[in-house]
């Protein structure tokens, strides 16, 4: 639901991150980290960065999500592993204290640029 | 070509989160960001507190609504000073951003209050992704609402600090299992507080007001 305005700051941080001498720069690829438990939906986002891009250097750009798994860490007994489903109860211990290690990432990690002509 | 870049693509909100923070450590005002769904009884539950708390507590409220004035008149009635943020004019209608909220606090004034309480736009999912510069988050569940909640919203009730479920009084028509909602919270995230209420009866009031006194005390040392 807010992954217009993920998309609006994305594209707003890949433009500036696009040197200015560069004429006429083409934008392949945003290469993106997205934990798993973020909520960001990847085809709304894809809708809206397809928005938004229109008639800047993104415009024909492909989003390339690398999705993030969600990693715990239980305070309590210092064990770590990955939940995959909603419960973040500790497996080793009564009532741990758990805290996220990964998976809350929105994260843009590099631009692939086409080879100038 | 390849251009590294590496950045958090929501620092703008972090940046301001961080911003709003020391406006609030400054100014010596404990900050509460509440959450839920839509008609979950976040207003409702804060006017009883509001009530309960003050003068003892001297609240200010930041509503977020889309696009009424009704919550803000409700909780006005209270006597606690309240503003409100009219998403719709703004562009977004899903969740408060952080320097829409700084904005709110400095029109406000929070020089003479202790608590400050941000109910933010009923929906269980963006709001739990934008900091506001919060000391602590709550999110409101109601019985009605079904037990599954936390489970479809793993997120929310990952950030929130503190829960409530609420419209208890209502159980007696409802086939709803409380245990099982306060269980699916808990099994999202262990230990945190759970507090069962009714907004319309106040039944279960004090364990919250007391949990709420004491964050505010640990924060401003006033209060209490
Ligand atoms: N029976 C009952 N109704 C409640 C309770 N809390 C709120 N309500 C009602 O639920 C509706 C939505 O409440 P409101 O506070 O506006 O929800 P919000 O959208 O989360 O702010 C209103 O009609 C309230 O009167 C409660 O504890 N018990
Ligand atoms: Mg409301
Ligand atoms: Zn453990």
């Amino acid at each position: 639901m807010h992954e217009m305005g993920i998309a609006e700051q994305l594209v707003k941080i890949a433009l500036d991150a696009i040197p200015k001498d560069i004429k006429n720069p083409r934008v392949e690829t945003v290469h993106l980290k997205i934990g798993k438990l973020a909520s960001v939906v990847e085809h709304s986002l894809t809708f809206c960065f397809e928005i938004i891009s229109k008639d800047t250097p993104l415009e024909k750009a492909r989003l390339e999500i690398d999705s993030v798994p969600v990693k715990v860490h239980c305070k309590s007994c210092d064990h770590s592993w990955e939940v995959t489903g909603p419960v973040f109860q500790c497996p080793f211990c009564e009532d741990g204290d758990v805290e996220m290690i990964s998976g809350r990432e929105i994260e843009i990690i590099s631009l692939e640029l086409e080879d100038a002509p | 070509m390849e251009i590294k870049i590496q950045k958090k693509v929501l620092q703008v909100n972090e940046t301001e989160a961080e911003k709003s923070r020391k406006f609030f450590r400054q100014k010596n005002v404990f900050v509460l960001n509440m959450m839920s769904s839509p008609g979950s009884g976040k207003t409702e539950t804060l006017c009883k507190t509001l009530t309960k708390l003050m003068p003892g507590v001297r609240v200010g409220v930041i509503v977020g609504d889309i696009c009424t004035t009704n919550d803000a008149d409700r909780l006005v009635k209270t006597g606690a000073r309240v503003t409100q943020i009219n998403t719709d004019q703004f562009g977004g209608d899903c969740h408060l951003s952080a320097s829409l909220v700084l904005d709110s606090a400095e029109k406000l004034g929070c020089d003479d209050l202790d608590l400050l309480i941000v109910e933010n736009i009923g929906n269980l999912v963006c709001p739990a992704e934008f900091d506001i510069g919060e000391d602590s988050r709550a999110v409101v569940l109601s019985v009605t609402e079904g037990e599954d909640k936390p489970l479809k919203y793993p997120l929310m009730f990952r950030v929130a600090d503190v829960a409530i479920l609420n419209k208890i009084d209502l159980l007696p028509y409802l086939d709803v299992d409380r245990d099982l909602a306060v269980g699916n919270m808990q099994k999202v995230h262990p230990r945190m507080p759970v507090f069962e209420m009714s907004a319309k009866t106040e039944e279960g009031y004090e364990p919250w007001l007391d949990w709420l006194k004491l964050k505010v005390f640990e924060k401003t040392g006033k209060g209490l």
